[in-house]
C-alpha cells in the first residue's frame, strides 16, 4: 500500500505545475469553503507548524546541523510578541520582525560556542538550550509572569485593519509562510544556500573549496531561528495567551518529526510533515494524548522505508554512502596508524 | 626559478608517530611536482599540512614567500592552493554543475540581500558560475552528466569532477592525491593530458600517484617520501636510480 501512495505522488510530481496551481487555488478560497471554525483554527495550526518546521528544516535538512530545540527560539518568539504587546503596546508590524531578530540573536550566542560541535553534540546541546528558555520562562515572574503565563494579548492592527477572526489569521499566517518560502528558496538556489548544502555534504570538502563553514553555519542558525520566532510571534497574538506549556521539548520533537516524515533538504517536505502529523493526532482524538508515540513509529517506518521522507526526491538511500564512508574512515586510520610498522 | 611553494623542516606527529618528518621541499612555479612512496610514507598527511586540513607539529610553509603555516583550509584556498582527496570527497546530493559551482564561492560576493531581491552582484555572480562552470565541466568531459548527482557518477569521472572543482577555485597550485587511481588506461591518458595542458597554461601541479609510468612521464621534479622522511629527491631519472628509493620499495639485498 506504501508502494502505491508513493508511486501516486511521483506521478503528481511529474504534473506538478498543474498540482501547484490547483493546490495554490484551494489554498486561497480554502477559508470561503467552511464556516467551521474548529477546522480553521486547525488550518491556521497547521500553518504555524508548516512555518517552525520549515524553518527547522533549513538547518537541519540543508546544512545538517541536528538542531533539536527548536521550540525554544519558538518560545522566544512568543515571549518577545507577548512582552512587548501587553506591557508596552508597540505596533505589530514592528513587533513581528523583533520576534524573529531575538530569536535569532539568541541562536548567535548559541551557535558560537557551540557550533563548532559536531553531529549528537551539536544536538545535546540544542536540547538543553531549549529546556533553558523553557525554565527561565517560568522562574522569570518579573518578566514572563513563571506559571501564570501571558495573558490578553491585544488583537494584531495592520495600519488601521484589526485581524480578528479566524479568517484572516488564516491568510496573515499564509502570507508569512509564502515569504518565508520564497526567500528560502532564492537563498537556497545562491551562493549561500549552495554553501549551506556543501557543507550538509561534506564539510572538509567545503572548507577545501574556500567556503568559511563556521560563517555560513551560523548564518543558516541565525535564518532559521529567525523564522521559528516569526511562528512563535505570530502564534502568540493568534492565541491571545501564552505560557511555558507550549514550548516543552515535545514541541520540538514533534517539529523534528515533520521535517523528517516529510522529507528534509527539500521545500515541500515539511510542508508535507506538518499537515500529516498535525491531522493524524486530530483524526483519532482517543489517541492524541500518545502523539509523541505516533511520531517516533512514524519516523522509525520512514527511516526504515523511505529515508529521504514522503516528499523527498532522492532516489537511492543513504546507507550504502554511510558503508562507504565508514570504509573509507578505516582505510585512512589505517594508512596512518600503520606507518612505522612496516 | 622563482618558488611558489616551500617548507621548512616540516612535521606532522599524530601522538608518537611521526607521520610526516623534516620534509623540506622547494616547488619551483609552473612545474609539476610529484610525490611518491610506499604505502603509509606520510604524502596525504603531507598534502592534509600543505592545506590546512591538519596543523604541522613543527616547520613552515610558505606560499609565494609569505608564511601560511597553520592557516585554515579556507583561508588557504583563497590564495590560491586548490587540491582533491585520495578518498573522493565530493557533495554527494549535488548535482555536477552544483559541484563545480562551489568552487566558484571565493570568486563571487553575493550577500542575503543580494539573493533575496535577484540583485545586480547575485546576476553577476550566476553568470560567472554557470558560464565558467559549463566551462570547467567540458573540459574535464562531463558535459553530458551535469545535471546527473554526483553519488551516480562513475568512479573515473568523480575523479575528474574532483579535478573541475578544484579548478573552480582559480588555484596557483592545484594538489592532486592519486587523481588516476581505479582509472583505466584511456581516462588515465584523459587526465594525464588534462593536466599536462594546464600546466602549460601556467599552472603548478602538485600530484601524488601510484603509477609510475604516469609520475616519470609527467613529473619535472619528483619528491620521495618513506616513513615520513624525505629519501630522495630530483628529476625523475635521478630518483628512478637513487638506491635508497630502490631500497624502499624492493628492499634491500641481503
Amino acid at each position: 500500500m506504501m508502494d502505491q501512495v508513493f508511486s501516486l505522488i511521483q506521478k503528481l510530481r511529474a504534473k506538478s505545475v498543474y498540482f501547484l496551481v490547483l493546490i495554490g487555488i484551494f489554498v486561497l478560497i480554502f477559508p470561503q469553503l467552511t464556516d467551521n471554525q474548529y477546522i480553521l483554527h486547525i488550518s491556521i495550526r497547521i500553518l504555524i507548524y508548516m512555518l517552525l518546521a520549515s524553518s527547522l528544516n533549513m538547518i537541519v535538512g540543508y546544512t545538517g546541523q541536528y538542531n533539536i530545540g527548536q521550540a525554544g527560539f519558538y518560545a522566544i518568539g512568543a515571549y518577545t510578541a507577548a512582552i512587548i504587546a501587553t506591557r508596552a503596546g508597540y505596533s505589530f508590524l514592528l513587533i513581528l520582525p523583533l520576534c524573529g531578530i531575538m530569536a535569532a540573536s539568541m541562536s548567535a550566542f548559541l551557535g558560537f560556542p557551540t557550533l563548532r560541535l559536531r553531529g549528537i553534540f551539536f544536538a545535546f546541546t540544542t536540547l538543553g538550550f531549549s529546556e533553558v528558555v523553557r525554565l527561565t520562562i517560568l522562574n522569570w515572574r518579573t518578566l514572563t509572569r513563571g506559571t501564570f503565563g501571558i495573558p490578553g494579548i491585544p488583537l494584531p492592527e495592520i495600519v488601521n485593519f484589526q485581524i480578528s477572526t479566524n479568517n484572516h489569521f488564516y491568510y496573515l499566517g499564509l502570507f508569512l509562510l509564502v515569504v518565508m518560502l520564497f526567500i528560502s528558496h532564492r537563498l537556497i538556489n545562491s551562493r549561500i544556500g549552495r554553501a549551506w548544502v556543501a557543507i550538509r555534504e561534506d564539510e572538509n570538502a567545503a572548507k577545501a573549496m574556500g567556503v568559511e563553514t563556521f560563517k555560513y553555519k551560523m548564518i543558516n542558525l541565525m535564518y532559521g531561528t529567525f523564522w521559528a520566532g516569526i511562528a512563535g510571534g505570530f502564534f502568540a497574538y493568534f492565541a491571545g495567551y501564552i505560557s511555558a506549556d507550549s514550548f516543552i521539548l515535545d514541541e520540538s520533537f514533534a517539529i523534528l518529526a515533520m521535517v523528517l516524515v516529510g522529507g528534509k533538504g527539500t521545500l515541500v517536505g515539511p510542508i508535507v510533515g506538518a499537515i500529516i502529523l498535525t491531522i493524524l493526532p486530530e483524526l483519532v482524538r482517543e489517541i492524541a494524548r500518545y502523539r509523541l508515540v505516533i511520531f517516533g513509529i512514524a519516523i522509525l517506518v520512514m527511516v526504515h522505508y523511505r529515508p529521504q521522507g514522503i516528499a523527498g526526491a532522492k532516489a537511492e538511500g543513504r546507507r550504502i554512502d554511510v558503508e562507504k564512508e565508514y570504509e573509507a574512515g578505516i582505510s585512512e586510520n589505517a594508512v596512518e596508524t600503520t606507518a612505522p610498522g612496516n | 626559478m622563482e618558488s611558489i611553494l616551500r617548507t621548512e623542516n616540516l612535521c606532522k606527529y599524530f601522538g608518537g608517530l611521526k607521520a610526516v618528518q623534516d620534509v623540506s621541499i622547494n616547488v619551483s612555479k609552473g612545474i609539476i611536482q610529484g610525490i611518491i612512496g610506499p604505502n603509509g610514507a606520510g604524502k596525504t598527511t603531507l598534502f592534509n599540512v600543505l592545506t590546512g586540513t591538519y596543523n604541522s607539529t613543527k616547520g613552515k610553509v610558505y606560499f609565494k614567500d609569505r608564511n601560511i603555516t597553520n592557516f585554515k583550509p579556507e583561508k588557504v584556498t583563497k590564495l590560491g592552493i586548490s587540491r582533491t582527496f585520495q578518498n573522493i570527497k565530493l557533495f554527494k546530493n549535488m548535482s555536477v554543475l552544483d559541484n563545480v559551482k562551489i568552487g566558484f564561492h571565493t570568486q563571487t560576493k553575493t550577500k542575503m540581500l543580494d539573493a533575496i531581491f535577484h540583485t545586480k552582484t547575485y546576476k553577476n555572480d550566476d553568470r560567472i558560475c554557470e558560464e565558467r562552470g559549463q566551462e570547467l565541466i567540458e573540459r574535464v568531459g562531463l558535459s553530458d552528466l551535469k545535471e546527473e548527482f554526483a553519488s551516480n557518477l562513475a568512479y573515473g569521472n568523480q575523479r575528474k569532477l574532483e579535478i573541475a572543482r578544484a579548478l573552480a577555485v582559480n588555484p596557483d597550485i592545484l594538489l592532486v592525491d592519486e587523481p588516476t587511481a581505479g582509472m583505466n588506461h584511456i581516462e588515465t591518458r584523459n587526465v594525464v593530458e588534462l593536466l599536462e595542458k594546464l600546466n602549460s597554461e601556467g599552472l603548478t601541479v602538485i600530484i601524488i600517484e601510484h603509477d609510475m609510468s604516469v609520475i616519470m612521464n609527467l613529473c619535472h621534479s619528483i619528491l620521495v617520501l618513506n616513513h615520513g622522511q624525505k629519501i630522495s629527491e630530483g628529476s625523475p631519472e635521478q630518483v628512478r636510480r637513487d638506491e635508497n628509493v630502490i631500497e624502499a620499495y624492493l628492499g634491500r639485498e641481503e
